[in-house]
């Protein structure tokens, strides 16, 4: 099930040693008869610190132990054991797989093997925590996750084959818009130009067919970017250059409910599980032109009452230092307030247009983007 | 309840009005006051003659009940038990006239007292469907069986022969009735298959085979070959007596002198003291029993209540007992696989107003039992299962007055029913029950009887928790079991070989994360030899030497065989002792025996406790309590694992995971 790729090999070098100095030091423990155990830095949102270097949020110095002397920690300590040699293996015979494949083959692990593949996908993530090195040096890559671009933006890819190709993304693709892939590095994409003013990255597929179909991506000369839910490595990669490279602004467009405020947050200020790469991922000038608490109250938007898994959230915000500005405390509280939450969709109250004639309008312009 | 009881009333009024018209009236009392309880009414009354045939007659009872649907609501209950039978000339009386044989002052545990009994069942057959009992009973020295239909008379309270004949029979001896009825059939708490059930968990002697109307024959086998204990029949006591019965008792007595009645138809009642009793009534010694007026026999009454006597003798009281009680609910609760029968309790006899009394308590517990609904109270009075009132009833007050939150089962508010997969069985014996009606559906409370309940429920609650912290304990160390044994030589072999180094010695690593002295069990059967072989071992997971004593408490009167190594000390209570040989770090010990003559279930789990050692490092094994004055050493100094408290205070990387959703 893995695909032969070419080059990469002095990375893997880098990333054999430091694999190696782990499964080293869990060896020694083991041989001075002491329990075994990994430091690796906490990835909680009590552990980032805002990185004034590059206007993000990352680990700070916070360390959590995971020790052999209980069930879970000696469970992950051996499929962490059982990764490092499957990596290693894998660089030795220049192979690659995806996290999921990685997921499917501790089938064969026995006691170590996966759950689920948030398990390995953690687990991925903790190596590159500790190595600081990236899970494509490991060989490790994510499945496409789907987002996509439509827009006056013309990059080049480097097909399959190898070859070059050119593709404008509003007139050389279908409804569907140009696929982000999951390497969009400059080896991979390369950013040539874009006619647009700036990129709103949207929520929801259902918004973003809406922004298409009423062609507002010509209209307010900007490019569009479907997040998906929460955006892939890749997705926040892709803006993070075109707001660098082609000094595009960024703008999130997200429903009016907890989750959302996460969507902006890793977008602009870095997510908790990649705070190790956020200077990579994040865009910090990112602007919010999502449904607000206030947005509900001013535009009178149909809502819907907030679970309890909803306030939950909220409240986990409120203590999560990232949120923690008088906007984005005020919206907040206002949420709990009202305990209402809406869709972005739910603009259609007053008809199809009225989020590209109206909403976006009032939203952007204030902005100096309309 | 009345001084003078609804049976003597009945006995009174006799000859004034129509026994069918105080049916009627008494439907409710009697157990007749809806179609469902009828039905269930006549199989207990069918059912208790069967038993009490059997307990008269040293016969291991093995009773068929059978309920045939007839019609809508029509329908046969049938019971036939292998009793001694019945003789031909009583066969129609038995059954046919109410108040027969009554064991009306009767001192002794009897199922049924007062009531109306299996005439009962007939006359409310009889009413409903207009159709007789039929009968067929055969002694041993008969050859063939009496059979014989019958109709009572309720004028005159006498049988009415429908029909009667001598037919073959192949039982040897026994009793069968077949009563045609209406009623209703249902499967729910209030039925007859739960009443079968019950009925077989308290009398683990009797086979009981049940054929439903619909579905497959069910049969609840004998769990022991041993019939309960025969109740002696006691006088009454004069504490316990009412007004009404003394009455009556002065009636029929052959006593000529007020003195020598008291003293022949009492117990603890000496020349002395009947004189006594006298002086303080005001009344003549040598008066006649018969001649007393309502205010003497009052005056009387109260003389009796206020003498200072002797408890009763409590003889006369059937306990289930310990043993048989836990045999019986393994034997019909088996099928649930319940993880825990906390040992039962059978307290000592008591005494509340005259009337002698003992409690029993039983609590299962776990298997498929539901952990979410209030538990299961079986509730028993004289090894009769209790169905109806519960809500009302002593003992199901008791268990809801206990605090189950000690003891490991939720309860909100530390009162009422507590939530938990666990049954608990309740069970009072007494000369005399204090129903709280002539239904005799629910106890009524008594000082003395809550008091012994509450003791005896706390008792079984402090097993039930042992038991569960004993789980917990165990489930913890078997984690680390775990950990050390299946996870931590996989993570040593696979860091050895991304290394490429030698797979490295884990002792110490081991006793670091275990630290602990684990005592576990492994109990063989036997059974063709019926003999449990015992092994206990003894794994010392700490990082030094241990030495410590092993005691174990077998069962009462059972001599343990080939026990190895030689123990310090066997006692006659069942206790044994070891004296361990020091065990090295990472090493372990083990002692056997067996056990021989026992039923497997009856010896699943050894009382295992420890001395010598600081109790707080040893796992499987309780320290040994401090009333059972042995002289061992102190425990040997510890010294404090000083190393641990800096590696507790780290913060535990998959612990603190929150939810990271965010990408």
């Amino acid at each position: 099930m893995t695909t032969k790729k070419k080059g990469g090999a002095p990375a893997s070098n880098k990333a054999v040693d430091a694999l190696y100095a782990i499964a080293e030091e869990i060896y020694e423990e083991l041989d001075g008869g002491q329990i075994p155990k990994m430091k690796i830095p906490l990835r909680t949102k009590a552990n980032i610190r805002f990185d004034s270097k590059h206007a993000v949020w990352k680990y700070g110095n916070l360390m959590g132990v995971r020790s052999a002397k209980k069930l879970k920690g000696a469970l992950m300590l051996l499929r962490t054991m059982y990764v490092l040699e499957f990596i290693r293996d894998m660089i030795r015979d220049s192979k690659s797989s995806t996290l999921r494949e990685m997921y499917y083959i501790s089938e064969g692990w026995d006691i170590a093997k996966f759950h689920a593949q948030e398990e390995s996908n953690l687990l991925a993530e903790d190596l590159e925590v500790i190595t600081q090195l990236l899970r494509e040096d490991f060989k490790l890559r994510p499945e496409e996750s789907g987002a996509s671009v439509i827009g006056n933006l013309t990059l080049e890819e480097v097909t399959r084959g190898g070859d070059r190709k050119r593709i404008n993304c509003r007139d050389d693709v279908g409804d569907a818009g140009y696929t982000i892939p999951y390497n969009v590095e400059n080896e991979k994409v390369k950013l040539i130009e874009a006619d647009a003013k700036f990129i709103l990255a949207i929520e929801t597929g259902g918004m973003f067919d809406r922004l298409v179909e009423n062609g507002f991506d010509d209209e307010a000369k900007c490019i569009l970017v479907h997040l998906k839910g929460q955006p892939s490595r890749s997705t926040r990669r892709l803006l993070k250059r075109l707001n660098e490279e082609l000094k595009l602004n960024v703008c999130t467009f997200t429903d009016g409910d907890p989750w959302s405020f996460r969507i902006h947050a890793s977008v602009a200020y870095g997510a908790i599980k990649t705070a190790h790469i956020s200077e990579y991922l994040a865009t910090p000038t990112a602007e919010f032109v999502g449904i607000t608490a206030s947005d509900i109250l001013n535009y009178e938007l149909p809502t819907d009452a907030l679970t309890p898994r909803d306030v939950g959230a909220l409240n986990a915000e409120m203590s999560d230092p990232r949120f923690n500005d008088e906007f984005w405390r005020n919206e907040i509280q206002t949420m709990l307030q009202m305990n209402k939450k809406a869709e972005q969709q739910a603009l259609a109250k007053y008809g199809l247009d009225y989020v590209t004639d109206t909403y976006l309008p009032e939203k952007l312009g204030p902005l100096g983007l309309m | 309840m009345p001084s003078i009881s609804i049976a003597e009333e009945l006995a009174k009024k006799q000859r004034e009005i129509s026994i069918s018209e105080f049916f009627e009236r008494n439907k409710q009392i009697l157990g007749y006051d809806s179609a469902t309880k009828a039905l269930l009414t006549a199989v207990k009354e069918g059912v208790d003659n069967s038993l009490d045939a059997g307990a008269d007659a040293d016969i291991l009872p093995d009773i068929l009940v059978e309920v045939k649907k007839i019609d809508k609501d029509e329908f046969v209950v049938v019971v036939e038990d292998n009793g001694p039978g019945i003789v031909k000339k009583e066969v129609a009386n038995v059954f046919g006239r109410l108040l027969y044989g009554s064991r009306f002052f009767s001192r002794a545990q009897r199922r049924g007292q007062q009531g109306l009994g299996i005439s009962g069942a007939v006359m409310y057959g009889q009413i409903t469907t207009g159709k007789p009992t039929k009968i067929r009973s055969k002694v041993a020295e008969q050859d063939v069986a009496y059979e014989i239909e019958l109709i009572l008379d309720t004028k005159k309270n006498r049988p009415n022969v429908v029909e009667e004949d001598f037919v073959i029979w192949e039982r040897a001896h026994g009793t069968r009735v077949e009563i045609p009825l209406k009623g209703r059939y249902n499967t729910g708490k209030q039925s007859v298959p739960e009443y079968l059930k019950a009925t077989a968990i308290v009398n683990p002697h009797a086979r009981i085979t049940y054929r439903p109307p619909e579905g497959e024959e069910i049969v609840f086998e004998r769990a022991t070959e041993d019939l309960p204990p025969k109740t002696k029949e006691i006088p009454p006591h004069p504490h316990g007596i009412e007004l009404g019965t003394l009455m009556a008792m002065m009636k029929e007595t052959k006593s000529y002198k007020l003195a020598a009645f008291l003293e022949e138809e009492f117990v603890r009642v000496s020349s002395r003291v009947a004189k006594e009793i006298c002086d303080a009534a005001g009344l003549d010694p040598d008066m006649k029993p018969k001649s007393l007026v309502l205010e003497q026999a009052k005056a009387l009454h109260d003389a009796m209540q206020s003498a200072k006597l002797m408890s009763p003798p409590t003889d006369c009281l059937s306990p289930i007992g310990e043993r048989l009680i836990k045999r019986g609910l393994k034997n019909v609760l088996g099928n649930l696989r319940p993880e825990f029968y906390a040992p039962p309790l059978t307290r000592d006899p008591a005494v509340y107003s005259g009337n002698p009394f003992q409690v029993e308590v039983g609590i299962v517990y776990g298997g498929d039992l539901p952990p979410d609904q209030p538990i299961e109270v079986l509730r028993f009075a004289n090894r009769v299962p209790l169905l109806y009132q519960a809500g009302g009833c002593a003992l199901t007050q008791a268990v809801a007055n206990v605090d189950w939150r000690r003891y490991g089962l939720e309860q909100r508010g530390g009162q009422g029913l507590p939530f938990g997969p666990a049954i608990v069985l309740v069970h009072l014996c007494s000369t005399k029950v204090p129903y709280t009606s002539e239904s005799k559906e629910a106890v009524a409370t008594a000082d003395e009887i809550m008091t012994e309940l509450d003791l005896a429920l706390k008792e079984a609650g402090r097993r039930l928790k042992t038991h569960l912290t004993k789980k917990a304990h165990r489930a913890k160390t078997k984690e680390k079991f775990e950990i050390v044994q299946l996870i931590l030589p996989r993570i040593a072999d696979k860091s050895a070989k991304i290394v490429n180094k030698k797979v490295p010695v884990l002792d110490a690593t081991i006793t670091k994360i275990m630290g602990v002295v684990w005592v576990d069990e492994d109990i063989a059967y036997d059974k063709k030899a019926k003999r449990h072989t015992v092994t206990l071992n003894v794994h010392n997971f700490t990082d030094a030497g241990k030495k410590l004593n092993l005691h174990l408490l077998l069962p009462r009167g059972i001599e343990p065989k080939s026990i190895e190594p030689k123990p310090a000390e066997v006692r006659d209570d069942g206790k044994i002792t070891w004296e361990l040989k020091r065990i090295d770090s990472v090493a372990k010990a083990s002692i056997s025996f067996a056990l021989e003559g026992l039923d497997e279930a009856e010896y699943d789990e050894s009382d295992v406790y420890v001395s010598g050692i600081n109790p707080g490092l040893v796992i499987g094994a309780e320290p040994l309590p401090g009333d059972w004055e042995l002289n061992y050493a102190e425990f040997e100094e510890e010294e404090a694992p000083a190393a641990e408290a800096a590696e507790e205070t780290e913060i535990d990387y998959d612990e603190t995971e929150e939810a990271l959703d965010d990408d």
